[in-house]
């Protein structure tokens, strides 16, 4: 007969388990922090080769996929919105709508949920692999900081990279809407062009930047941490993959609500 | 290498107890090496060797005890003097442990480049020194994915000589390899030993290896958790008075009657 816990041990026990995972992130923060400021101290010391590599990486390969999902979403927001506004001969509104979604909220979650599938999975496992095969505690035995050999490339490629995906994102989701003003709506691609300048306005873009970096930073520190907490095999690593994706996008959604709000009530107030 | 002019052993174990949370794996573990030795640390599977060597290269921290390397101790030391003890030895892993984005020529390099203040010409001079010193002449533009097994354990050998330390660390260093390769590895121990003078300790089970090349031989028993034999391995194998010690020096062959009270 298997024997069961009762379903106050088995929270107890599952309640253990995430405070001390949540103690082990917490270090991490701490000791990549630590390592930011030594960078900051002796910039020399940041592995210039693996920076411009992972930037590559995270920039240049991503672009093409960001530019045709948010160009997309664009074009989705651009159609819901334009069968809506038309029932109440609002069409005119839809190059405001359209662009201040996608500047302030669409573009960047956009762009981080693909990072994170693209780049978070991959940091988690080549961490993760480089583990199992013992090249951290090689790392640690020649005396290296794994923190400033490891996750310090991959967080400067993130910080300067994501941002400026969020930028091409802004542009293609704008353009996604603009193909359904002008093609279904058939406004007048100067009155479209116009209409945007005036809703979307620079704090709005700043904005959807500055959430982006902050996008950056969950998902990296995500994907590092999961890294270096993978188990000894390779079922570890997949593990550490998958929890890479799903607790960077729920960090990232609760962060976007967080900063929505924090914006809308200390910035925006009008 | 001056190391081996050295008054103080090169390793130093005292009453060593280590584990994981309330789990012992080690239990009053002391023995030293002196410099200039090959000591060879074996034992069944799941004694604790690999433990061992993970304390003794302070990659964990022991419940109780200390370990002195070249005389400093590895256990109460700073984060800073750790990182200075770690310099003074290298570690070659089971696996290679080999950096898989860089050819073998940048792994030997980049403690060289960390380190010292050599110019990019003099790092690869002593690189290709170094692949020279394990028989891997001009492999240095390869990457570790593209090497056989054993050229990779030649390879992560090394790149644990690159700062030519005093003491390296050898885990399993012929596991997963066939016997010719096993044995080229074990010449190319002694051959290490010969040109650098180096201390060093290798973790295995494989009884060619430790008799061909180890002065001395540690043994972990997995039922006590701790040492149960310290002594060169061929007079240890004939005249130990502990069975289970010749029993594994001799792959069990001993023809003797089974003595239920001896274990």
């Amino acid at each position: 007969m298997i024997r069961r816990d009762s379903i106050i041990l088995q929270m107890g026990g599952a309640t253990a388990l995430i405070g001390s995972e949540l103690l082990t992130f917490i270090q991490f923060i701490g000791e990549m922090t630590a390592s930011i400021f030594g960078a900051l101290r002796h910039p020399g010391k940041v592995r210039r080769k693996e920076t411009l590599y992972y930037m590559n990486v995270c920039g240049a390969d991503g672009l093409p996929i960001t530019i045709l999902i948010c160009f997309l979403a664009g074009m989705i927001i651009g159609y819901q919105a334009a069968v809506q506004m038309r029932k109440y001969g609002a069409e005119g509104f839809l190059p405001g709508l359209v662009g201040c979604t996608v500047v302030r909220e669409l573009a960047p979650l956009m762009v981080a949920v693909i990072a994170t599938g693209r780049a978070g999975s991959a940091f988690a496992a080549e961490i993760g692999t480089m583990k199992v095969s013992e090249e951290i505690d090689a790392l640690r035995t020649m005396g290296f900081d794994p923190i400033r050999f490891l996750v310090l490339p991959k967080l400067i490629a993130m910080l300067c990279m994501i941002p400026l995906l969020t930028i091409f994102g802004d542009i293609a989701g704008i353009l996604g809407g603009l193909t359904v003003g002008v093609g279904q709506l058939e406004m007048p691609l100067d009155s479209y062009y116009q209409t945007t300048v005036i809703w979307v306005k620079p704090k709005y873009f700043f904005e959807g930047i500055f959430k982006s970096g902050i996008f950056a930073y969950i998902i990296t520190v995500t994907a590092c941490w999961r890294g270096f907490r993978t188990g000894n095999d390779a079922i570890a690593v997949g593990r550490a993959t998958t929890s890479t994706v799903v607790i960077s996008i729920l960090m990232i959604v609760i962060a976007d609500a967080i900063l929505a709000h924090f914006f809308n009530t200390i910035f925006f107030t009008v | 290498m001056t190391a081996a002019k050295q008054n103080h052993p090169a390793i130093e174990v005292r009453h060593l107890f280590a584990g994981y949370g309330r789990k012992t794996i080690l239990r009053d573990i002391s023995f030293t090496v002196p410099q200039g030795q090959i000591v060879t640390v074996l034992g069944g599977s799941g004694c604790g060797k690999s433990t061992l060597l993970k304390h003794l290269i302070g990659l964990y921290q022991p419940k109780s005890g200390d370990i002195l390397i070249q005389g400093r101790s590895i256990v109460n030391a700073s984060d800073e003097e750790r990182r200075s003890i770690m310099k003074t030895f290298g570690v070659a892993y089971q696996g290679g442990a080999l950096f898989r984005s860089m050819t073998l020529a940048e792994n030997i390099a980049l403690p060289l480049e960390e380190y010292t203040d050599l110019t990019r010409a003099q790092i690869a001079v002593r690189v290709e020194e170094k692949l020279c010193m394990v028989n891997l002449r001009g492999y240095g533009a390869m990457m570790p994915g593209d090497l056989s097994g054993g050229m990779v354990k030649r390879a992560a050998f090394a790149r644990a000589m690159a700062l030519d330390p005093a003491i390296l660390f050898f885990d399993e260093p012929s596991a997963g390899l066939d016997p010719l390769s096993s044995a080229s590895l074990d010449q190319l121990i002694l051959s290490i030993r010969e040109r650098t003078g180096a201390t060093i300790l290798v973790v295995t089970h494989e009884l060619d290896s430790i008799f061909t090349i180890a002065d001395r031989a540690v043994m972990l028993s997995a039922a006590t958790r701790s040492i149960i034999a310290d002594g060169p391995p061929a007079e240890l194998r004939d005249h130990s008075p502990d069975r289970q010690v010749r029993n594994f020096l001799k792959r069990g062959r001993e023809p003797e009657p089974r003595q239920p009270n001896e274990d």
